[in-house]
C-alpha cells in the first residue's frame, strides 16, 4: 500500500512539474501509436468491409486468420519486424531499425488485424441493415465500401480506439524494434520496463499511472466527439 | 468519408516525418547490456562524450548474447559487453575490430538476509553454490538464474561448472531460470526470497531490494570485465566507423576512464577503469 | 382522399413488362412458379396476397436482386427501366434528411451542383421540407417511410415498387403515404404496391395481381377484381376467410 501511495505522489509530481523528458516520452508514445493506428485504419477498415462484402474462395480462411491475429503477441510481431528491418534482413538497407518509424511499422502490423476483424463484424451487421438498399441504389461491390464506412463511422471510432489502446499499451514490439533508446525511441511502456528493471517500482508505477491518464484522456476526447454526432446514429424507436 | 481518407493520406507523410527526426544528426547505435544501463552508468558518462564530440550515442540495452547477435547482423556500430570468451569469438569471426577491455566490476551472490543455505561471508563462490544446491534439494532455498544467455548467465554457468554441478538438470525445482534482464531477475529474487548472481553495478543502484543482501563476494572468479569493440565496417559498410571509433577511443582515453571512475551510487564506485587492448589474458588470471 | 380513376389497359398501350413463366427458387425451395402477367405503363398495380405468397420475392426479382431460374421478363424497351424499390422497413441512413437525399442523388449520378434543386423538389413532393435538417433516424415511422420513398424517387425511376410501405404505420401516417403515392401516380410513374390490406388495395389500385402460394391466381382490373373475383382463393381472401 505504501508503494502505491508513493507512486501516486510521484505520478502527480511528474505531471505537475512538467518534466521535459517525461513529456518527450509521452509525446513520442502518442505520435508512434497514433500514426500506427491511422495507417492500420487506412488499411484495415476498407479491407474489413471488403471481407464482410465479398464471397470468394479463401474468404473463410482470411476471416479466421484476422480474428486469430488479433491476439498476436507483440513480441512475435517485434521479432518479425526486427528480422525484416535488421541490416541483415530484406529491408535492412532502409536503416529503419531502432527508429520511431520501425516502431510505427511494428505497431501497424499489430493493430491492422484488430481493425480489420472488428470492421468486418461491423460491416456484416451494417450489410444486414443496408445490403438490399445499397444493391437497389446501385452501390454494389467495391462501390458499397465508402458508404458502409460512412454509415459505420461512429462504431469505427470505437474500432480505432480499440486499436490505439492495444498499440499504446504494448511493450514487446517497440522494445524489440525501437531498442528503448533514450530521447529517440523510449516510449511509456519501455520506460516502465526500464524503471522496473532498475527496481524503481514506485517510479514505474507512476509512469503506469501517466499512461493510464493519457489513455483515459484520449478515450474521453473520442467519446465527446462521438456524442456530438451520436444523434445521427440514434436507433429508431 | 472518401474526402476524410484523402485528408489522412495527405497528413501521413507529415506524421511519419515528425516521427523520424534523425536527418542530419550524428549518432551511433551502441549494443550493450542491461547491467550498464540499469546501473545508470550510461546516463552519467554518455552526456560527457556527447558534449565532447557532438556524437549522440543510442543505447540498445539487451543481454550480452543478444547484443553480440544483433551486432553480428549489422544492427549496431559499437558493442560494449561483458563476456570475454564471447568477445574473443566475435573478434575471431571477423564481426568486431579494435577490441579493448575498458573497465571492470565484480559479481556478487545475493540472497535473503536469513540465509538458510548458510553462505554468508564465504569467499569461495563454488563452495557457496554447492551449499545453495544442497539446501535447495532439501526444499529450503531457491536459486534464480538469469537464464537468458547474458554475460551474467554465462558467468553463473561457469561458476556451477567450477562447483562440479549441473543445476539445469533440476531446473524448475530449486533452480529456476527467469529468462529476464538483471533488474527483472532481482525483482523476482526479492519477491521469492531467492539467491541469485548479480553484477555489483546493477545491485548497488537497484532500489527494490526488500530483504536481499550481498552474501558472497571477493572470489577472483567473480571478476567481471567489460570490453568494447567496433563492428567491422568491412562486413557492414553502413557502420558509422569514424563515430564508433571515436566512442571506443574516448572510452579508453584518460577523459573516458575518469568519467567511468567518477560514477558513484550512494558514494560507492561501481566500475573500475582498466584498459587493455590487443591480446588479453583470460579473466581467471586476474584478481 | 380522391379515389383514383380506373384506367383499363387499352390495346394501344404497350405494357411496361410482360412476364412469362417466371420461376424463382430460394435454395431448393420454389417460391414463385410459372408466373405470367403484364404490368401497364402507368397507373398503380397492387400485388395482393397473404403472407408467404411470394410478394416480396417477386419485387426483388423485378428489381434485379434475385435471378429467376426459368421464364423471362420482357421489358418494354428491351432493357429494364430505372427501377427503385421501397422496403417494408424504411431505410434511414445515419445522416440528416438532406444528406440522405444527396446520397441517393449521387447514386443516380446527378452532378453535385444540380443536387440542391432536386433535393428541394423531393422534400416538397414528400412533405419533408420542415424536416430537412433532422437526423434521418430521429424521424417517426411515417416520416421515415416518406423519406424512403423520396430516396427512391431521387433515382428518377421509370418504375417504382413498394413493399408494404404502411404495414407498421398508424392511420394518419398511412394516409400521408397514400396521398404521396397518388401524387406519384399522377406524375405518370408506374407503381407496383405490395400490400395485404384489402381496404388499401381498394383505395389505391388500378389493377390487381393476386398471388397465393407462389402462383398467380388472378390478374384483373381493380373494379372487376373487387366486384367479381374469379378464383376461389381471391374470393375467400376478400371475404376475410382464412386461406389454407
Amino acid at each position: 500500500m505504501d508503494e502505491l501511495a508513493r507512486a501516486f505522489g510521484l505520478a502527480l509530481g511528474l505531471l505537475v512539474s512538467g518534466d521535459r523528458e517525461l513529456y518527450g516520452i509521452v509525446a513520442l508514445s502518442l505520435e508512434v501509436s497514433l500514426a500506427a493506428t491511422l495507417i492500420a485504419c487506412l488499411l484495415g477498415m476498407p479491407a474489413g468491409m471488403a471481407l464482410a462484402l465479398f464471397r470468394f474462395p479463401g474468404r473463410r480462411m482470411l476471416v479466421v486468420a484476422t480474428s486469430a491475429l488479433m491476439g498476436l503477441p507483440p513480441v512475435v510481431v517485434g521479432l518479425f519486424v526486427y528480422l525484416l528491418l535488421s541490416r541483415a534482413g530484406p529491408l535492412g538497407a532502409l536503416g529503419l531499425l531502432y527508429t520511431p518509424a520501425a516502431m510505427v511499422i511494428a505497431q501497424t502490423v499489430l493493430v491492422t488485424p484488430i481493425v480489420t476483424a472488428l470492421t468486418r463484424e461491423l460491416g456484416e451487421s451494417l450489410l444486414a441493415e443496408y445490403g438490399d438498399f445499397l444493391a437497389a441504389m446501385g452501390r454494389r461491390g467495391l462501390r458499397a465500401i465508402p458508404t458502409l464506412l460512412h454509415e459505420g463511422r461512429h462504431a469505427l471510432v470505437t474500432v480505432a480506439l480499440a486499436g490505439f489502446g492495444r498499440a499504446i499499451a504494448e511493450v514487446g514490439a517497440v522494445m524489440m524494434v525501437g531498442g528503448n533508446i533514450r530521447h529517440v525511441t523510449r516510449v511509456m511502456t519501455t520506460a516502465i520496463a526500464l524503471e522496473t528493471g532498475k527496481g524503481e517500482i514506485a517510479l514505474a508505477l507512476a509512469l503506469g499511472l501517466v499512461l493510464l491518464t493519457v489513455a483515459l484522456a484520449v478515450n474521453a476526447l473520442a467519446h465527446l466527439t462521438r456524442l456530438r454526432e451520436a444523434e445521427l446514429a440514434h436507433a429508431r424507436a | 468519408m472518401i474526402r476524410w481518407m484523402y485528408a489522412f493520406l495527405a497528413i501521413l507523410p507529415l506524421l511519419l516525418g515528425a516521427v523520424r527526426a534523425d536527418a542530419g544528426e550524428r549518432f551511433i547505435v551502441l549494443q550493450s547490456t542491461t547491467s550498464t544501463q540499469n546501473s545508470g552508468l550510461f546516463d552519467y558518462i554518455l552526456p560527457k562524450f556527447e558534449q565532447a564530440t557532438g556524437i549522440q550515442v543510442r543505447v540498445v540495452a539487451v543481454g550480452t548474447g543478444q547484443a553480440l547477435r544483433n551486432a553480428a547482423r549489422g544492427d549496431g556500430d559499437v558493442v560494449l559487453v561483458h563476456s570475454p570468451a564471447d568477445e574473443a569469438r566475435f573478434v575471431a569471426e571477423g564481426h568486431g575490430i579494435l577490441h579493448c577491455r575498458v573497465f571492470y566490476n565484480d559479481f556478487v551472490i545475493v540472497g535473503p538476509n536469513l540465509d538458510p543455505a548458510g553462505v554468508g561471508g564465504l569467499r569461495d563462490a563454488a563452495e557457496a553454490l554447492r551449499r545453495i544446491a544442497a539446501a535447495g534439494r532439501e526444499g529450503r532455498v531457491v536459486f534464480l538464474s538469469r537464464g537468458d544467455e547474458s554475460g551474467t548467465h554465462k558467468k553463473e554457468r561457469a561458476l556451477w561448472r567450477a562447483a562440479g554441478l549441473d543445476p539445469t538438470a533440476e531446473s524448475g525445482s530449486w533452480y529456476r531460470e527467469a529468462g529476464a534482464g538483471m533488474g527483472a531477475t532481482l525483482n523476482m529474487a526479492a519477491g521469492l526470497g531467492a539467491y541469485t548472481l548479480t553484477d555489483r553495478g546493477t545491485w548497488l543502484s537497484f532500489a527494490n531490494r526488500r530483504d536481499l543482501e550481498v552474501l558472497v563476494e571477493g572470489d577472483p572468479r567473480l571478476f567481471n570485465p567489460y570490453g568494447v569493440m567496433v563492428v567491422n565496417p568491412k562486413r557492414h559498410p553502413h557502420v558509422r566507423f569514424a563515430e564508433a571509433k571515436a566512442f571506443r577511443d574516448w572510452l579508453i582515453s584518460e577523459a573516458g576512464q575518469r568519467a567511468v571512475a567518477s560514477y558513484r551510487v550512494h558514494g560507492v564506485q561501481l566500475f573500475h577503469p582498466d584498459v587493455r587492448c590487443g591480446d588479453m589474458p583470460t579473466p581467471e588470471a586476474r584478481p | 382522399m380522391p379515389v383514383p380513376e380506373l384506367r383499363l389497359l387499352t390495346g394501344g398501350e404497350t405494357p411496361l413488362l410482360v412476364a412469362e413463366g417466371l420461376t424463382v427458387r430460394i435454395g431448393d425451395h420454389p417460391v414463385l412458379e410459372g408466373l405470367d402477367f403484364t404490368l401497364p405503363p402507368s397507373g398503380l398495380t397492387v400485388l395482393l396476397g397473404p403472407n408467404g405468397a411470394g410478394k416480396s420475392v417477386l419485387l426483388r426479382t423485378l428489381q434485379g436482386l434475385l435471378a429467376p431460374v426459368a421464364g423471362r421478363l420482357c421489358w418494354r424497351d428491351g432493357d429494364p427501366p430505372r427501377r427503385a424499390l421501397v422496403f417494408q422497413r424504411p431505410v434511414a441512413l445515419r445522416r440528416r434528411v438532406r444528406a440522405q437525399l444527396a446520397f441517393a442523388l449521387s447514386c443516380a449520378g446527378i452532378p453535385r451542383r444540380a443536387r440542391p434543386a432536386r433535393i428541394a423538389e423531393l422534400l416538397e413532393l414528400c412533405d419533408l421540407a420542415p424536416l430537412a435538417r433532422r437526423p434521418a433516424r430521429r424521424l417517426s415511422g411515417g416520416e421515415q417511410q416518406r423519406l424512403a420513398i423520396a430516396t427512391a424517387l431521387a433515382l428518377d425511376p421509370g418504375f417504382l415498387m413498394l413493399d408494404e410501405p404502411t404495414a407498421s404505420l398508424d392511420p394518419a401516417a398511412t394516409l400521408a403515404v397514400e396521398r404521396l403515392l397518388a401524387r406519384i401516380r399522377r406524375r405518370g410513374i408506374p407503381l407496383l404496391l405490395v400490400t395485404h390490406d384489402v381496404h388499401q388495395a381498394r383505395r389505391l389500385a388500378d389493377r390487381v395481381l393476386f398471388l397465393h402460394r407462389g402462383r398467380l391466381r388472378e390478374e384483373a382490373p381493380a373494379t372487376r377484381f373487387f366486384t367479381a373475383p374469379a378464383s376461389p382463393q381471391a374470393r375467400a381472401y376478400l371475404e376475410g376467410r382464412l386461406l389454407p
